[in-house]
């Protein structure tokens, strides 16, 4: 969901992942919830988010009709909620600037030159 | 005022670890912060079906303001520039996700997929300029429009703030205005200054009926104490923005007290065993015009 926003970068999303370590909480599942935020999210760039960390099954395109299907719930749901990127970094895909990832927390400050 | 922390040090600074520790286990801080985000997450309006929202809290801290959003039911992420705080946040395991990044940076999100953000005490931060590069001025501006872009239509940002004078709200409310939010600010208590509380209620897009400022609390000066929590709806009035206040409240205020108040004051000052003269049909009548 996050995007970078160096000055000058136009399209600042999807950041890359860099992974280093991957942790899964348990995170209840509410469905109404998912249905509510599949239309906000770019399903291309959270297929590739979830490869980069390891998870490869959600599939390739995805409508709102298979909202219906609770199979695809949960792996939306797992893939969305339950995992966490530990340590890392974020990349931004056109200035190549990487934002640590320490402890789950993304370090989103900038320098001064780049405000 | 010297208790306040903006003028001490940058956030980042200010909220080290010592203190961030010492913010976090003080339980009269923990109170007001529950006390605080309650209000904003009332006066955000959200639609009551039960759904869990994506919330922002800006300015998260160690997470306190973000413990009545999950105990709410809702998602949300949380941004602070202070890692110490942060840290904290992260050792009383909070639900949120957390983000190390500075609001006056702007906020880095894509856009419109946030339902509503809160935060409590923190935007007044932006109004210093704490470092050479820094000019409050383009940082309220980045820190409103970026709000304005993640927002989704129609949602709500509630920012509690503490603006050191008028001037400074003003120039917050100003940018909001101008990043294209409509709304005002409403005053809880706005007669006692320990309690006085004041809330930008900024709603995404052109002003509707369900953009309208909501009330604030004990606005009649009678229930404002700190204790008494239980002031009750009608209580409450309108706070328009200042531009819109109308000029003649202020006359309506000055009226006079009427006799009613008078026998009320005679009868307390009887009561210490002054010597007041006794109530007649004179007391507190009104001269004649031509007096």
């Amino acid at each position: 969901m996050l995007s970078s926003n160096i000055k000058g970068v136009a399209n600042g999303f999807p950041l890359l992942i860099e992974v280093e370590k991957v942790v899964e909480k348990q995170v209840d599942f509410n469905e109404d919830f998912l249905r509510n935020l599949f239309v906000k999210i770019e399903w291309k760039a959270l297929v590739e988010a979830s490869r980069t960390i390891g998870y490869t099954e959600l599939p390739e395109n995805a409508e709102s009709s298979m909202l219906d299907s609770d199979e695809f719930l949960r792996k939306f749901h797992h893939a969305l909620v339950e995992l966490h990127l530990e340590e890392g970094a974020l990349v931004c895909p056109e200035s190549g600037r990487k934002f640590p990832v320490n402890k789950g927390i993304p370090n989103m400050l900038l320098h001064e030159d780049e405000v | 005022m010297t208790s306040r922390p903006e003028l001490q040090a940058p956030p980042e600074i200010f909220y080290n670890d010592g203190e961030a520790r010492k913010y976090t286990s003080s339980s009269r801080i923990i109170e007001i912060q529950a006390k605080l985000s309650e209000r904003a997450l009332e006066l955000l309006a959200l639609p009551s079906d039960d759904v869990p929202k994506i919330l922002l809290d800006i300015g998260c801290g160690s997470g306190l303001s973000g413990e009545t959003l999950t105990d709410n039911g809702h998602q949300w992420i949380g941004l602070d520039i202070s890692q110490s705080m942060l840290d904290v946040a992260l050792e009383r395991e909070v639900e949120g996700d957390l983000v190390l990044s500075d609001m006056g940076q702007g906020l880095g999100l894509r856009p419109g997929v946030i339902d509503g953000a809160i935060s409590i005490s923190a935007v007044q931060w932006l109004c210093n300029a704490d470092k050479s590069s820094h000019e409050p001025r383009i940082r309220l501006k980045a820190f409103f429009g970026s709000l304005y872009r993640c927002l989704a239509r129609g949602a709500r940002a509630v920012l509690q703030v503490y603006p050191e004078n008028l001037a400074q709200r003003e120039l917050i409310l100003g940018f909001a205005m101008r990043a294209g939010f409509s709304g005002g600010v409403v005053v809880d208590y706005p007669h006692s200054t320990k309690s006085r509380k004041e809330y930008l209620v900024l709603t995404c897009g052109p002003p509707s009926l369900s953009s309208a400022a909501p009330r604030g609390k004990g606005e009649d000066g009678e229930s404002w104490s700190d204790e008494d929590s239980s002031v009750d709806e009608d209580n409450q009035s309108i706070c328009v923005s200042d531009r819109h206040r109308p000029r003649k409240k202020q006359k309506l205020n000055k009226k006079m007290k009427g006799r009613e108040w008078v026998l009320r004051k005679k009868e307390q000052m009887r009561r210490k065993g002054n010597a007041v003269p006794t109530d007649t049909k004179y007391t507190a009548r009104k001269r004649k015009a031509r007096f």
